[in-house]
């Protein structure tokens, strides 16, 4: 195992699959000559020439279009989306024609498609670009979706999406890009299941359910609340859809209580499917009602003060915490 | 002029007839009922989709939008296939859970059938990118109405395969309405042609109710496109007879207008010329259309006769390989 950043590890994914597959190709705004707009696909240009890493006019629904057509006819695209606030441009394609056509076809075209990019608030972008798209697109069939909030589950996940036959969106995190943590040799094709969550920290009082950026503030609150003598064990999702309900279920017949931390807003939010799954399929488990730190439900203010108001924080979670255990 | 990839000229006009007969039926089988949701009619703008067809080769890629019947049975999908599914059925060319507006053939190239207007030319951009990828010559054939080309989704395909330089026509068929709205209430350009300009595209223009036209300017496009990948626009002039959908009286239109160019009928057209030049007797005509109208009917008594897609079959397609989540 060697240290490297979540970003280090995006990067040693992308090449990797390249390296391995000629029908895989990166496609995206700023991807070749800038080497990324977060530096992800830094020197992927020179390594493997114009013809796969592709420069493209700011065009979000003609490129990621493109994609889609691409892989009716055999690649394997993967078409980098600045932020995923501007996958909205091309919500028509990712939602209408990636996962579509495999039914509308009656079974003849899969489209093995990744879409990636970061998801999610940053930091005083404002409403526009801030949004946290997961429980948009967790609601439509034929994608999948994984939310790595570590470099290992960046790499891990980003490699099974390349190789995934179905439309898989990759939701990274701006703010997690430069995060560090312990990656397998390079040597070692890491590969990560979709649909397996992950414990991060075992616990025995509460179950934090989070992913993406909410993890870091989960296992935060979770050190703090140590402190206070309260055990709380944080299960990172990895995955949005598939969902993995076996681990979410066995937690929480371990721990009766239940936080759900997600990074988008409340009204129709991840959080509510899995209180929802929760309840229906373990009800007797829970020795208090489930609650949820989310985002507040309007649109994001540039203030930094508002902001924090806004956005999910260990705090909140520790409050969440403590109402659960009625502590 | 004539390329070694033409095709033969009375085989063209059987398929028109094929065209045509199918959806005569289909129309019928509309009315009573038997088919769901819309039903798009291509009748009058066959001369269009078949010059294509006998310009390219079977493998080069072809996509269109909602109004695709025409295009699979130009392409070689079964009458019977192509029926079954507008009745939904199992055995039909997207197994009954496409319709009419979503029809796929993969065997024969044909990628689609695709119902939101414009939002398939990235995607033949995409199929022309993969193409060039691979170092293929094949041409990708993009088929849209009038009514596309001012959605943003085409205008930048169109950007991206000038850029790229893709190996993609982009066809025009002008039949002077987007549903009920004609090219003049929707268009700021006089001439739709001139869209491609902006673009550093090559345009031309064709008649779309006369064969040979088409396919000879598209014969001429394709194979420039072949010894240097690039992309081309043409714009090719036709009309349907029929509204826009089975629900539309088109009266937005007038009768002195479709008359017009119903005269110039583009199966009338080939047949008086195949005719004149005695390549075809009438006994010949009478004949291949006969035919077309038995296996027009041949297919209503075969989707008739088809299954249903079983129920326990819903979630199969969601993800390859019948994955769930």
């Amino acid at each position: 195992m060697r240290e490297i950043t979540y970003r280090q590890a995006l990067n040693e994914a992308l090449a990797e699959e390249l390296e391995r597959d000629q029908n895989v190709f990166l496609m995206g705004e700023e991807v070749a000559q800038y080497n990324g707009a977060y530096k992800v696909s830094q020197g992927l240009l020179d390594r493997f020439g114009s013809m796969r890493i592709i420069d493209t006019p700011i065009s979000e629904n003609g490129f990621a279009g493109m994609g889609v057509g691409a892989a009716m006819v055999g690649l394997r695209p993967i078409i980098e989306f600045m932020t995923f606030s501007f996958s909205l441009v091309a919500f028509d394609q990712v939602v209408n024609n990636a996962p579509n056509m495999l039914t509308m076809s009656g079974g003849q075209f899969n489209i093995p498609i990744t879409f990636r990019g970061p998801n999610g608030p940053a930091h005083q972008l404002g409403a526009t670009h801030s949004h946290a798209t997961e429980c948009l697109y967790a609601n439509f069939p034929g994608l999948k979706i994984c939310t790595p909030a570590t470099p290992r589950d960046a790499k891990g996940l980003l490699k099974t999406a390349i190789r995934d036959n179905n439309p898989v969106l990759v939701l990274e995190s701006e703010l997690l890009y430069s995060s560090k943590g312990m990656v397998e040799p390079l040597e070692h094709d890491l590969l990560i299941p979709l649909g397996q969550a992950e414990l991060k920290r075992e616990g025995s009082d509460v179950t934090i359910i989070c992913y993406a950026q909410t993890v870091p503030l989960a296992l935060a609150a979770a050190e703090t609340l140590e402190g206070e003598e309260i055990s709380a064990e944080v299960l990172d999702l990895r995955s949005i859809k598939p969902l993995d309900l076996q681990a979410i279920l066995a937690s929480v017949s371990k721990t009766h209580r239940v936080v759900v931390a997600e990074q988008d807003r409340p009204y129709c939010g991840i959080g509510a499917e899995i209180c929802f799954r929760i309840q229906k399929e373990i009800f007797d488990e829970l020795d208090a009602p489930i609650a949820r730190v989310s985002q507040e439900d309007v649109p994001m203010p540039y203030n930094e003060r508002l902001e924090q108001a806004v956005l999910p924080s260990a705090e909140k979670i520790i409050a969440a915490v403590k109402k659960v255990c009625y502590a | 002029m004539s390329s070694p990839e033409q095709r033969d000229e009375v085989e063209m006009l059987s398929l028109m007839l094929l065209i045509r007969r199918f959806e005569e039926r289909a129309s019928q089988q509309y009315q009573a009922q038997k088919i769901g949701g819309f039903c798009h009619l291509y009748i009058g703008q066959e001369a269009v989709v078949i010059g294509a067809i006998a310009a390219t080769r079977p493998d080069d890629y072809l996509i269109t939008a909602y109004r695709d019947h025409a295009h699979a049975l130009a392409r070689g999908t079964s009458a019977d296939a192509c029926m079954a599914e507008l009745y939904g059925k199992v055995t039909g060319c997207s197994r009954g859970l496409g319709g009419s507006m979503h029809y796929f053939d993969k065997a024969n190239h044909m990628y689609g059938g695709h119902a939101i207007v414009g939002a398939h030319v990235p995607l033949a951009a995409g199929m022309a990118f993969a193409a060039k990828y691979r170092g293929e010559d094949r041409v990708t054939l993009c088929f849209f109405g009038d009514g596309a080309i001012n959605q943003g989704s085409f205008h930048e395909a169109l950007n991206l395969a000038g850029l790229y330089k893709l190996p993609v026509i982009f066809i025009c068929e002008n039949n002077l309405f987007a549903m009920g709205t004609s090219v003049e209430r929707s268009t700021s350009l006089k001439q739709i042609v001139d869209r491609a300009e902006g673009y550093d595209i090559a345009g031309y223009v064709a008649d779309g109710m006369n064969f040979r036209d088409v396919r000879d300017k598209l014969a001429e496009v394709v194979d420039g496109i072949r010894k240097d990948p690039h992309p081309a626009f043409v714009e090719i002039r036709t009309y349907r007879y029929r509204g826009h959908s089975m629900s539309d009286p088109a009266s937005y239109r007038t009768k002195d207008q479709l008359e017009k160019f119903r005269m110039d009928d583009p199966i009338t057209r080939l047949r008086a010329q195949l005719t004149r030049e005695g390549k075809l007797t009438n006994e010949q005509f009478d004949a291949m259309d006969k035919g077309a109208k038995d296996t027009a009917l041949a297919s209503v008594k075969f989707a008739e006769q088809s299954e249903e897609p079983p129920l326990e079959d819903l979630y199969k397609y969601t993800y390859a390989n019948g994955e769930s989540t």
